[in-house]
């Protein structure tokens, strides 16, 4: 067989194999395609986590007991952790660490817009808590099936952590309501602020989505952005409710017919201007990254030089 | 010792998808020796679909005895669990 024979033949043992449902491993053939997509996804969702960090570590010195400030900072440290898998399942894929965060810096690999919106008071914590991580927990649920193991099994142990965030946040914007008017103003002034961002986490309507539709194909996503977003509104509208939440939405409504909420249009003017760098805090949030990675050089170097004197040590005594 | 069998640890994948799992270990002279020799001992009737063997001296490994001291600061945190916190009446989604 030729070469080009080979590559068919190979293409087809892949399809096949995703079209069962089994899981792609780091070894195997796949398309290069396959490849590129599986990076700019994973690394995608690694940057958000990381660059996540920043809106909620702006209120760890200003959290308002020490057991929420012990929550926050445990909060941020699985963030950090979250990043960690998912920078490990990407370069599974051949890719380094140092390439996906120059990337990264470079602008060549983006990161949920949301992170580029600015925490101003202590509810946003509720509200990022509750809304993004929920927004994050229903596509990651959903990608537990991904085709490709390594992502697949980071996303389930990802998940497992997750569910404490969504609900500290939650918990949050219920101690809240149940405060004084102007915490509960706050509280409700930060859902009117977070809640169409978080519409937005969940990318283009499927029909506008650049990269939907082979992913689906090759089963790196699973369920479409729309159908996401629809269980995601209908969660939260309950859960905001129940507190004594509105959701900033007045063409909000439950449809019988469908089973789901209505809700109104999206402004993906805002959601472009945003994704491409011109969101209220973009610059700052690179800027801040890149800052943290230089300074933080002479710790890599000091680790690499310790490693070093050690095995040259070891080398003398044998 | 050069003419001594090193000690080889074996993890199996039993299907794709799943992690491998450490299923035992056995004595080989080289790498790809282990992994013959764990295909025969571990795999004979079908237990995986892809076999690792690491050599047991390049296992750096914690103590059970050191429990109390290694994880000591992991153990007095209740919030970092989900249950911990309560939800409202009619709230299940979360």
């Amino acid at each position: 067989m030729d070469k080009a024979n080979v590559s068919e033949t190979e293409e087809r043992t892949f399809q096949a194999r995703i079209d069962a449902e089994e899981k792609i491993e780091p070894k195997d053939w796949m398309p290069e395609k396959y490849r590129r997509n599986l990076i700019r996804q994973i690394s995608q969702h690694a940057h958000s986590e990381v660059i996540g960090e920043q809106p909620e570590g702006n209120w760890i010195t200003r959290a308002p007991s020490l057991e929420r400030k012990a929550i926050l900072m445990a909060k941020v440290q699985d963030e950090a952790g979250h990043g960690l898998y998912l920078y490990a399942a990407a370069e599974t894929l051949g890719v380094t660490r140092e390439e996906l965060i120059d990337r990264l810096h470079t602008g060549a690999s983006k990161y949920a817009s949301i992170f580029n919106y600015p925490s101003l008071t202590w509810a946003d914590i509720g509200a990022i808590g509750w809304l993004v991580d929920s927004a994050a927990i229903v596509n990651q649920v959903s990608l537990q099936n991904t085709s490709y193991g390594p992502y697949a099994r980071a996303m389930v142990r990802i998940c497992k952590e997750e569910s404490f965030h969504q609900r500290q946040g939650y918990n949050i914007m219920m101690t809240l309501m149940k405060g004084a008017k102007l915490q509960r103003e706050m509280a409700q002034d930060a859902l009117d602020r977070w809640w169409w961002p978080s519409l937005m986490m969940f990318g283009p309507h499927d029909g506008e989505s650049a990269h939907s539709a082979q992913s689906m194909k090759w089963k790196i996503k699973r369920r479409s952005n729309d159908d996401l977003r629809q269980q995601f509104v209908d969660q939260a509208v309950q859960q905001a409710e129940a507190i004594g939440l509105v959701v900033p939405d007045p063409d909000l409504k439950w449809n019988d017919a469908r089973g789901h909420y209505d809700f109104g249009a999206i402004d993906w003017q805002e959601f472009e201007r945003v994704i491409s760098g011109n969101g209220p805090c973009n610059r700052q949030r690179l800027a801040h990254h890149k800052n943290a990675h230089d300074e933080g050089a002479w710790v890599r170097e000091a680790m690499a030089a310790h490693e070093a004197k050690q095995r040259s040590k070891a080398r003398d005594v044998a | 010792m050069a003419d001594q069998m090193q000690l080889y640890e074996v993890f199996v994948r039993s299907r794709r998808g799943l992690d491998h799992k450490h299923v035992g270990s056995l004595h080989a002279d080289d790498s790809a020796q282990a992994l013959e020799y764990a295909r025969d001992v571990y795999t004979r009737r079908g237990e995986g679909v892809s076999i690792w063997v690491v050599a047991s001296r390049d296992i750096t490994a914690s103590q059970e005895s050191d429990c109390e001291s290694f994880y000591d600061p992991l153990d007095d945190k209740p919030y970092r669990h989900a249950a911990m916190y309560e939800l409202p009446e009619g709230v299940d989604s979360l």
